[in-house]
């Protein structure tokens, strides 16, 4: 049921008439029916489907690093037992998000080879640095914001296992930012130095936020057919708009100010206007060159490494227990 | 010796309050059934989601075919009378 694939998939050359298929299989789409994975479904979905829940459960899992740099040095220990909630919500977000990627035929050991071997693509803002406590405020208050808003209508996308998968993600992540937005809220009304690494933890956040809605609808490569099939039910541009008219808002109640000068309120639009994104610092990041790609493989690499006793000694103890051995093993 | 580097797959299914059935809440790799329950306590009750947990290994479900839901389905679809709301009773009539 749930791990459909691994073990017998029909070969899609076998298939008769494709072409009934898919519109049978786009009639579904269509009346909002969800796809589960023993449905037949165009491998080019199947495939758009593996891509996008994989690097989504890498940019979770990888995600756990820049905040992990603060767990033992966080001021009080209220903040590190939330901190360390937060962090362990994304470990499970990951593992939600491989279970849903292996019931589309790829094994979870495939999908951490890719990880490692740095041929899977995970987020960008999870490259950059966090060299202040402010920045935990500021990733849980804008990053897990802006995956609140570009998760959201995932809790509907059309295959049944990522939007369940998505709906769980989606409970945790509320505690994500408001924890977030707590934090930073207490640094704004302290001390003038603490407000002040507020301000430069917004700084450093601000743009690299607005980039994780992905390139602008102009150049989006991907957009078509997600939309078709209803994986992507809005926009990046429509997400990213939408992400800073609720944010800008909250940084003036915090005092702070969003490092962009041709920030203004459209009142004919009737939303905020910004200014323009670099986007050859997005493209510079994507291409393993910004701040952290280094530090932060390497990290997911030295932690595979380091935990592969425990996990060959655990598969050990399991097969010295397994009851119907076949007697000694070959 | 086989290659059991990858762990095997369990459904896992949690009972959210006392009286209620358990219910299919995700999947999750473990070595061993232990070590599924433990797993599974992390993955999925860190919120009070659960008083009690089921593991059952993936392989051990059988299910039915999406190519025969048709089949498997659709003779019900007509059988209204085993529907109470088939039966129009008399206003007078009372608890009925
Ligand atoms: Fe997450
Ligand atoms: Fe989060």
């Amino acid at each position: 049921m749930y791990t459909q694939g691994l073990d017998g998939q029909p070969a899609e050359a076998a298939v008769v008439d494709e072409s009934a298929l898919e519109q049978r299989f786009l009639a579904r789409v269509d009346a909002e029916e969800k796809i589960e994975p023993k449905d037949w479904m165009p491998a080019r979905y199947r495939n758009t489907l593996i891509r996008q829940i994989s690097q989504h459960a890498h940019s979770e899992i990888v995600g756990m690093l820049p905040e992990g740099n603060w767990i033992t040095r966080a001021p009080t220990l209220k903040r590190k037992a939330i901190l360390i909630a937060k962090v362990q919500d994304e470990g499970g977000h990951g593992a939600y998000l491989y279970s849903a990627a292996e019931t589309l035929g790829v094994s979870r050991d495939q999908l951490i080879e890719q990880l490692l071997s740095g041929k899977a693509k995970y987020s960008s803002i999870f490259n950059y640095p966090t060299p202040t406590w402010a920045d935990v405020g500021a990733i849980g208050w804008l990053v897990d914001g802006a995956a609140i808003m570009n998760q959201i209508p995932l809790c509907r996308c059309s295959y049944g296992p990522y939007a369940r998968a998505m709906v769980r993600v989606c409970r945790e992540e509320s505690f994500h930012q408001r924890q977030g937005y707590d934090l930073m809220l207490q640094l704004a009304r302290g001390t003038p130095d603490q407000k002040r690494m507020a301000q430069e933890a917004l700084n450093r956040w601000w743009w690299p936020a607005l980039m994780m809605f992905g390139p602008s609808d102009a150049n989006s490569t991907h957009t078509g057919d997600s939309q078709r099939w209803k994986i992507k039910r809005f926009s990046n541009d429509e997400l990213r708009q939408k992400f800073v008219d609720f944010t800008v808002p909250q940084a003036k109640f915090l005092d702070l100010t969003v490092p962009d000068p041709q920030l203004h309120w459209d009142e004919s639009k009737q939303q905020y206007s910004f200014g323009p994104i670099d986007w050859s610092e997005f493209d510079q990041v994507l291409k393993g060159n910004g701040p952290c790609n280094t530090e932060r493989l390497a990290a997911r690499r030295n932690a595979h490494a380091a935990g592969a006793w425990v996990r060959e000694a655990a598969s050990a103890y399991a097969a010295k227990r397994r009851p119907s051995a076949a007697g000694v093993a070959a | 010796m086989e290659d059991q580097r990858q762990w095997p797959l369990f459904e896992v299914f949690i009972r959210a309050r006392g009286g209620l059935d358990h219910k299919h809440v995700g999947s999750l790799h473990a070595a061993d059934p232990s070590m599924a329950l433990d797993h599974a306590r992390d993955l999925y009750t860190r919120r009070q989601e659960g008083v009690s947990i089921w593991v059952v290994p993936s392989k051990a479900i059988i299910a039915s075919d999406p190519a025969e839901t048709d089949s498997l389905f659709e003779p019900a679809r007509d059988k209204i009378y085993r529907h109470p709301t088939f039966y129009v009773i008399p206003d007078e009539v009372k608890t009925l």
